[in-house]
């Protein structure tokens, strides 16, 4: 090994020396076979990546009062020192791009290159769901389309309309995804192209909706009124977009937009144990080879080490900065293991993964990043090592129980149980309440009822009134939502009238 | 295939909009946070930014989530001792979420934020009912008057200056032409000479001519003009002239002043301290409070400690009168004194303090602000005030009720500066 192959010796970073580490990165990741989008790499400063930040990463983002909320949350705790940045952002676009600071050390530009521009972004080209849900080519244009159509509604219709009615559509978000069909790929000239004719169109189709009312009554005098929607409709989002009665066109693309925007979103809410882990996993990786051959340093190395165990420290329950389950270390420890499987399987390890235990570790791990999301990922990769590394132990809050209950722990009795809970606890039907359109009164009061189907008895928030306050808003007239117990008793829950 | 791109130029303040937005929308929590700050502030004190911080209730934006109650299984880490079946009380201050901090229970911490300069500015002055044009002079940073430095030989055409670039020209073409014009002198009295003895076509008369025509060509070629003539009025930043001044404030603090009514008097004082730091460079600031007498306090006595008994207004004037005579000669300090009172006087003490004003205090002070915070009819000490007002210009007053009538007892102070 000789000290002339050093790349750099030195933490300071120059664009030089960027280029040259991000050149051996995209070697040796193509090496490992990691297939990626082209890279766009972009040098920000501190208050470039709080803007990025506060919306959300995205790179081009409308303008709302949250966002601003957002960015002071963040500038504050920044400033006092109690929180660092991130060290970067990168961004599921093609080509994909990433985010260094310039206040990071050469060694943490190169992590971040190798997490980020090579982990994260196969990650994006590979994963099924990122696949089916995402149009990487589009998302940037789609952006800036929604940036400008909000700003010239702002024009038309003032800004504080639009604010008022982007609040009502922030709430319903997480209930703006379609969950079972792939949408229409987005893009700025077809958007644009269609969405006047899209604007007339639907209002003609409204209209009709509640115009053919008269004619249905005096049809054969059949009492037996078909229900509206004929199916429950989860996207409720979409239904409001669709069949609210009230809403001007302006309003019905707007619904469109935060639909689509969060549509972007479901995937990563899906997989962030995935695809951390993918990266963490895999920035680990090549830099370890990048010191192996001899292109770093020892000092590159504690320093990176350093960082990446800070990235990975789990702190344990009953520590007071314990926040849940830290997705880096759960996706890290999972991802390895599986290498570990593969290559040095145990006894037990043949037991659990006879497939897994001995095969190809790169086919493996690449099998795996490909087909699962977080929950179903965890159910079948979670191992009894890790299990026990982590120490993980599951606990039953049963509120007909006076106390909590430790149903598992790590032993041969309980990790099939505590896997099943922690894949439970990634589902997102689990994680959010399941709340789905049930019905529109057509002959009478125009209401529309939602109807919250109880899972395991947990009631919504209390903040579910504000949130019927919005949904009333969009819709126009009265709204209810009625929760279904487990027993299949049905009772109204909340209601937000709308006086006409 | 790898781009790498240098954004740190491009802008950085790409969140401005939305924290605009964000104000805009907190408008009156924040505004109650910078009237309460007010409150709480030094005088000379007011123009940093601010903390404020509003209930998070207000600013929630509210999802569907569920609450507690149900069942549920959580996997947590670190287990030390549990073993399975072991059952443990619900930790409190959870929710009885079961999670030993519970995984979706969010915060209700008040969210906390700075105020910058500007912002906090403009909501104090959103109160104070400014006009626009004081509120951009208060905020203002010190302004520089641009004056005539020479000439440079770089500037925008607009301040060419025509006849130092002309003159320049003619310079340049003169030094210029200077040999050639020499050798064509020389060169035509040859040619004279020779054309005496000569033939017309002899060589040395072609030569001769070949040459003058050179010459004569030579000279046309020099521009009338060159961009290296240009001449540009310099002009360059001198920062206004500034001084020192003093600002008196006078307060009543007998028992009928009471917190609101000081509290009022405060931001009649801090009006005046803003206006002072626009124009002024160095700014003292001297309370006086007084009840049957006066004192020299700091701030804190000042707007904080409260006395009983009658009230002797000339005291006060009289104190004044012995610090400008020790302390502030008007040779060097601009003086500028605010008056905050009830209106409550001894009868016959009114008089006293009209002849205190007019015979001694107006000559010395450039502005004499006084304000009676008080619902009832005028007293004495008002209509012998009104007399000043009218002897004087520089005596302004005002009975106000309410924080937005304090301006108008400035109107003239701004109205000026800004003429």
């Amino acid at each position: 090994m000789s000290d002339k192959k050093l790349l750099s010796e030195t933490s300071e970073w120059t664009f030089d020396l960027i280029k040259r580490y991000e050149a051996e990165i995209a070697r040796v990741a193509a090496d490992f076979g990691l297939d990626t989008y082209p890279n766009q790499i972009e040098i920000i400063s501190s208050e470039q990546m709080m803007d990025a930040y506060s919306s959300v990463g995205l790179p081009v983002g409308y303008h709302h009062w949250s966002f601003g909320k957002q960015f002071l949350a963040t500038q504050k705790s920044y400033q006092r020192g109690q929180s660092g940045l991130a060290y970067e952002i990168v961004i599921n676009s093609n080509p994909c791009i990433a985010y260094l600071m310039e206040e990071n050390t050469m060694m943490m530009q190169a992590l971040v290159v190798a997490h980020a521009s090579y982990g994260h972004n196969s990650f994006f080209k590979g994963n099924y769901l990122f696949r089916a849900w995402t149009s990487a080519d589009a998302i940037i244009d789609y952006l800036l389309f929604a940036k400008n159509y909000i700003a010239s509604c702002e024009e038309r219709y003032g800004e504080e309309a639009v604010e008022l009615f982007l609040d009502s559509c922030h709430a319903l978000a997480n209930y703006g995804v379609d969950r079972y069909k792939r949408p229409a790929s987005l893009s700025m000239q077809r958007e644009q192209a269609r969405q006047k004719e899209r604007e007339e169109y639907l209002q003609f189709q409204v209209n009709d909706l509640w115009r053919t009312l008269p004619e249905r009554q005096t049809q054969a005098g059949s009492r037996e009124e078909e229900r509206f929607p004929p199916e429950p409709q989860e996207n409720l989002l979409y239904f409001i977009e669709k069949n609210a009665p009230l809403l001007a066109p302006w309003q019905r693309e707007v619904v469109r937009i935060v639909r689509k925007i969060n549509q972007y979103f479901y995937p990563q809410r899906q997989t962030q144990v995935m695809n951390e882990g993918w990266a963490t996993f895999w920035h680990y990786t090549i830099l370890n080879r990048l010191y192996d051959e001899g292109l770093v340093n020892d000092g590159f190395m504690l320093e990176f080490l350093q960082a990446h165990t800070n990235v990975l420290y789990q702190p344990p329950y009953y520590k007071k900065y314990y926040s849940g389950i830290n997705p880096y270390a759960l996706g890290f420890a999972m991802m390895s293991d599986i290498r570990r499987i593969c290559e040095q399987p145990t006894a037990e390890d043949r037991e659990w993964f006879p497939d897994l235990a001995g095969s190809d570790w790169l086919k493996a791990l690449d099998f795996a990043m490909r087909n699962f999301k977080d929950e179903s990922f965890i159910a079948q990769y979670l191992s009894p090592k890790v299990i026990r590394d982590l120490k993980l132990f599951a606990v039953l809050d049963d509120d007909s129980h006076s106390q909590l209950e430790i149903s598992a722990i790590h032993d041969d009795r309980g990790y099939r149980a505590i896997r099943q809970a922690l894949a439970d606890a990634y589902n997102l039907g689990n994680r959010e309440p399941n709340i789905q359109v049930y019905r529109v009164d057509r002959r009478g009061d125009r209401s529309l009822t939602l109807r919250h189907t109880m899972h395991s008895r947990r009631p919504l928030d209390h903040s579910a009134d504000e949130v019927m306050k919005h949904v009333a808003r969009l819709w126009g007239f009265t709204v209810r939502l009625e929760t279904v117990h487990e027993d299949g008793g049905v009772e109204l829950s909340h209601e937000c009238v709308v006086e006409k | 295939m790898t781009q790498l791109i240098d954004r740190r130029l491009s802008g950085k303040n790409k969140s401005a909009v939305n924290r605009q937005r964000f104000l805009r929308r907190f408008k009156g929590q924040i505004r109650k946070a910078v009237s309460d700050a007010v409150s709480g502030r030094s005088i000379s004190d007011v123009e940093n930014g601010e903390k404020v911080s509003i209930p998070a209730r207000d600013m929630s934006e509210p999802i569907f989530h569920h609450g507690p109650g149900g069942s549920r299984q959580i996997v947590h880490p670190g287990n030390t001792d549990f073993v399975a079946g072991d059952t443990v009380d619900r930790p409190r201050g959870a929710e009885g979420q079961g999670g030993k901090a519970g995984n979706d229970g969010e915060g209700m911490d008040d969210f906390v934020f700075e105020l910058s300069k500007e912002e906090f500015l403009q909501f104090f002055f959103e109160d104070l009912a400014l006009p626009n044009l004081v509120k951009t002079q208060l905020t203002a940073v010190p302004e520089y008057k641009s004056v005539r430095a020479g000439y440079s030989s770089d500037g925008n055409p607009a301040n060419i200056h025509v006849v130092r670039s002309l003159k320049g020209a003619l310079g340049r073409r003169l030094v210029l032409a200077s040999p050639c014009r020499t050798r064509l002198r020389e060169a035509e009295e040859e040619l004279e000479a020779l054309r005496g003895r000569t033939e017309e076509d002899d060589p040395g008369v072609r030569a001769l001519l070949d040459e003058i025509r050179q010459l004569r060509e030579k000279i046309e070629a020099i521009p009338f003009i060159d961009t290296f003539d240009l001449k540009y009025s310099n002009r360059i930043p001198q920062p206004r002239p500034t001084s020192q001044a003093v600002m008196f404030c006078l307060m009543d603090v007998s028992g009928s002043m009471d917190e609101e009514k000081k509290n009022v008097a405060k931001r009649f004082f801090i009006l005046l301290y803003l206006f002072l730091t626009r124009s002024y460079e160095r700014i003292e600031v001297v309370f006086i409070r007084h009840h049957t007498i006066a004192k020299e306090v700091d701030e804190n006595d000042f707007f904080t400690s409260r006395e009983s008994g009658g009230t002797v207004v000339s005291s006060a004037l009289d104190l004044m009168l012995e610090i400008i005579r020790e302390r502030y000669p008007t040779s060097l300090w601009n003086i500028y004194a605010a008056q905050a009172s009830d209106g409550d006087n001894w009868d016959d003490d009114s008089p006293l303090c009209r002849d205190l004003l007019a015979g001694s205090i107006m000559p010395l002070v450039q502005y004499y602000a006084y304000i009676e915070i008080a619902p009832d009819p005028a007293q004495n000490l008002w209509r012998e005030y009104e007399q000043v007002a009218q002897a004087f210009g520089h005596f302004a007053m005002q009975r106000i009720e309410d924080v937005k009538d304090i301006y108008p007892v400035f109107r003239e102070l701004f109205g000026k500066q800004a003429a």
